[in-house]
């Protein structure tokens, strides 16, 4: 990773939103294609050792992704996310909700919306998350807990090499 | 006062047994979701207080504080140890330190997922060029 390329996080508990912010040493379209196209995300999407998997995504205002964070013993968590908005290339927003395999979604859910800007060919991406109930952000970051023990360094380095191969 | 004083008394009772039979079920999110509870939590990271003491440092009703402390140690945030006729409440640190631990393993998360990001990008671009 690029130490000068900007990454910033912040989570406003009472106001039960998260902030994300990060810069990639990249074009606009190629990160816009990175976090809109089913065959990109998955690559990226889960951390290690968690596998994404997309069932299905239309990526359109209405349109849906489903898709599951598989855990390294075959665990399926699936979520939905619903778009309620698109700006290409600018801006797109969805609500996002855990399910069931059946795709019955497990209510409450958070809004997310993501935007992208590039200067200097460095590309800005700013993620809000904001969830309905404290009790929905807890889960959130409950899930997040669990994928980040799992996580071990070694395999984080693993992956890289083989990436960069 | 000795009427506020007792209703107080019978308010803290009544919470504590319907959080002990497990009618209201918190989180730590939600006991540091209001203000008063932030407060609260400020003031006896300093010191063990009594629920008295503590209500006198807001214009809310004991009744109020007494309520936001039932929530506060639902969610084990706080502990209570009695000394002499009195309750003195104080704050459990290893249990904010938890939520400090979870939300750094929410940042982690996001930390490698965009390092992995990082790798996707650097890789479709070189096969652009190709």
């Amino acid at each position: 990773m690029n130490n000068n390329l900007q990454f910033d996080f912040t989570v406003d508990k009472s106001a039960k939103t998260v902030y994300i912010t990060r810069e990639f040493n990249a074009e606009l379209p190629l990160v816009w294609d990175a976090f809109t196209k089913q065959e990109i995300l998955d690559q990226w999407w889960a951390p290690k050792p968690y596998m994404s998997k997309t069932k299905s995504m239309d990526f359109k205002v209405g349109g849906r992704r489903f898709y599951a964070m598989v855990s390294p013993d075959g665990q399926e968590n699936w979520q939905i996310q619903d778009y309620t908005s698109i700006s290409p290339k600018t801006n797109f927003k969805y609500f996002s909700v855990f399910a069931d395999k059946d795709e019955n979604p497990h209510l409450p859910g958070s809004n997310w919306d993501l935007s992208f800007s590039e200067q200097d060919g460095i590309t800005r991406v700013s993620i809000t998350i904001n969830n309905d109930s404290l009790e929905r952000m807890e889960k959130m970051i409950e899930m997040g807990f669990k994928e980040g023990i799992t996580m071990t360094l070694n395999e984080l380095e693993n992956l890289l090499l083989k990436l960069k191969k | 006062m000795q009427k506020n004083r007792l209703l107080f008394i019978l308010a803290t009772v009544r919470l504590h047994k319907l959080l002990k039979t497990g009618i209201m079920r918190r989180d730590v999110f939600q006991a540091i979701a209001d203000p008063t509870r932030r407060a609260i939590i400020a003031l006896i990271a300093l010191q063990a207080m009594t629920p008295n003491s503590i209500a006198d440092n807001f214009k809310t009703t004991r009744q109020a504080v007494s309520k936001h402390l039932g929530i506060l140690t639902e969610c084990e945030l706080v502990k209570q140890e009695s000394q002499g006729r009195e309750i003195y409440y104080s704050l459990k640190i290893e249990k904010m330190k938890e939520i400090d631990k979870w939300l750094e393993q929410y940042r982690k998360i996001w930390e490698n997922r965009f390092n992995q990001l990082d790798n996707v990008l650097s890789t479709i671009d070189r096969k652009k060029i190709e």
